[in-house]
């Protein structure tokens, strides 16, 4: 196969593009202080935070599977009216800026939100400035990108397997849980990465709904804002932690979004 | 021709009033030429209704000048400055914030304390919780929140707490004073501590208790014009007219005190 040369516009163009994704990171790296990265790293705030973090948006994960996966069950099966509605609904936080979805979700949760008033007066339960609410607002702007992996992944599937089970005599639950699911176990698995990262990342939702508290809310992304206010050195260690999260959760899904090249 | 002119004897005029009436404060350079262009000014949070309504009349003074305004927490500035930020002017919640960014090599000579605060305690509208001093903040059942620590107005809750003889553990910790006032406001929570120019700011929306002096901390504020800027003399005419009697007293209807 002969091989296509790009013509020098489009080269230098495109060298541009790329050097712009690049630079930052190698900024990040460069400016990282390695001599005392560790020491970084291993402070109590810091290990504070990072657990929290871990907590919170493995919970969120959690949550996110628990009711995302039949909700996009729903979307992918169920023929009902107003369905494209109620999905373009459910996935705009991806793009929704999430400070809107938090102030969204204060209006609706809070204390004298529409059915956080509710919870407070009925239950005594206050979400804002807590743990839960921190996992709220991460499942509020990851769980779309579950529901959507998901989603593509049941419509893409072979649905002779579920008619044959069917056939055999299956219950319908039976079907969906023997079936169904180990079928689409790796858009679960891709869906779960996808949306624990950005759990992982979440910033703008989470300082706007759950406030700032080490130890109780302040996750990593909040810690690095602040941090870069106070010992800026340790916000870049911080950063970089981040970064390769993000960087393996790529490598980690290199089949379904870099293809086989 | 004849506007030229006129317009010209008004800036005379104007920086005669400015120098006349502040002795000890920055020389704004008298040029002859009327003050034009654009200068971005970054102040603390808690200054944003008194520096707004200073900005107006100041550019209805000097039609050819624009200001722009950044608002945020102190130390937010101060690193945005740092990280290289275009700012013409910095207006510091504290001295502490002044001085950091000083010693960085950031600022063109001394800045000028060019009005005080005092605290309060906000509240929600009508004080449902029945919050009559610090000690209050303690009891249980109540939200406090407040400003982090590197915030000057944190900094300063935590050395009234101190005097007082109070420990809180606060809910939250906000990046600056006007996250504290809208979450009381929203009813997410009962109580913090605050400028009593941010209350007053507030109108009707949230209440505010008194601390007595004995507990109270004086916040100062110091301006001073940013090294780099690319307009120094509208800068240090901004400046001039901040801490200038008619500048003192735009503030002073804020709540601010006098200098």
């Amino acid at each position: 196969m002969r091989r296509e040369r790009a013509p020098l516009l489009i080269a230098v163009l495109a060298a541009l593009g790329a050097a712009f994704f690049i630079a930052p990171l190698v900024g990040l790296i460069v400016r990282t202080p390695w001599g005392s990265a560790v020491q970084s790293l291993l402070a109590p705030d810091t290990l504070q935070a990072l657990r929290l973090s871990l907590e919170a948006s493995l919970s969120a994960t959690a949550i996110a599977l628990f009711l995302g996966v039949p909700l996009a069950w729903v979307y992918a099966r169920i023929d009902f009216p107003g369905r494209s509605v109620l999905r373009a609904l459910t996935t705009l936080p991806m793009v929704l800026p999430p400070v809107v979805g938090g102030i969204a979700l204060l209006l609706a949760f809070g204390r004298r939100g529409l059915l956080g008033a509710w919870l407070d007066n009925s239950f005594g339960i206050t979400l804002p400035f807590t743990t839960a609410g921190v996992v709220m607002a991460e499942t509020f702007v990851a769980m779309p990108f579950l529901v959507l992996t998901v989603e593509a992944g049941l419509r893409s599937m072979d649905r002779r397997y579920e008619e044959a089970a069917r056939a055999l005599g299956a219950h319908r639950w039976t079907v969906f849980t023997r079936v169904t699911l180990p079928l689409v176990a790796p858009s679960l698995v891709a869906g779960s990465i996808l949306c624990w990262a950005r759990a992982l990342g979440e910033f703008g939702a989470t300082i706007t709904f759950a406030g700032n508290f080490p130890g109780v809310t302040q996750t990593m992304p909040l810690a690095v804002y602040l941090l870069l206010e106070t010992n800026p050195e340790s916000s870049f260690v911080l950063s970089l932690v981040l970064l390769s999260v993000s960087l393996l959760v790529l490598i980690g899904l290199r089949d379904r979004w870099l293809g086989t090249a | 021709m004849g506007r030229r002119v006129a317009s010209l004897l008004v800036v005379a005029a104007f920086f005669a009033a400015a120098c006349g009436s502040s002795s000890s404060t920055a020389s704004s350079s008298p040029s002859a030429t009327p003050l034009s262009g654009n200068i971005s000014v970054f102040a603390a949070a808690s200054l944003a209704a008194s520096f707004n309504a200073l900005g107006t009349s100041f550019q209805r003074a000097h039609p050819g000048a624009t200001i722009q305004f950044n608002f945020a927490g102190t130390p937010t500035l101060v690193n945005q400055i740092e990280q290289g930020a275009p700012a013409d002017v910095f207006a510091s919640a504290d001295t502490a914030n002044m001085q950091a960014l000083g010693d960085a090599g950031f600022t063109t000579g001394s800045s000028h304390v060019f009005a005080h605060n005092k605290l309060e305690i906000v509240v929600a509208s009508g004080n449902p919780k029945g919050i009559t001093g610090l000690a209050d903040l303690a009891q249980p059942g109540v939200i406090y929140i407040t400003e982090g620590p590197t915030v000057p107005a944190g900094k300063y809750a935590l050395q009234a707490l101190a005097r007082a003889g109070v420990t809180v553990t606060p809910r939250s910790l906000e990046t600056a004073v006007t996250g504290v006032i809208s979450k009381i406001e929203l009813g997410e929570a009962d109580a913090g501590i605050v400028y009593t120019t941010d209350v007053q700011a507030a109108g009707g929306k949230v209440a505010g208790v008194p601390i007595p002096d004995a507990d109270n901390v004086i916040a100062a504020y110091p301006i001073v014009a940013v090294k780099g800027s690319t307009n120094l003399a509208l800068a240090n005419a901004f400046i001039a007219y901040v801490v200038s009697d008619a500048g003192q007293s735009t503030m002073a209807t804020f709540g601010f005190q006098h200098v």
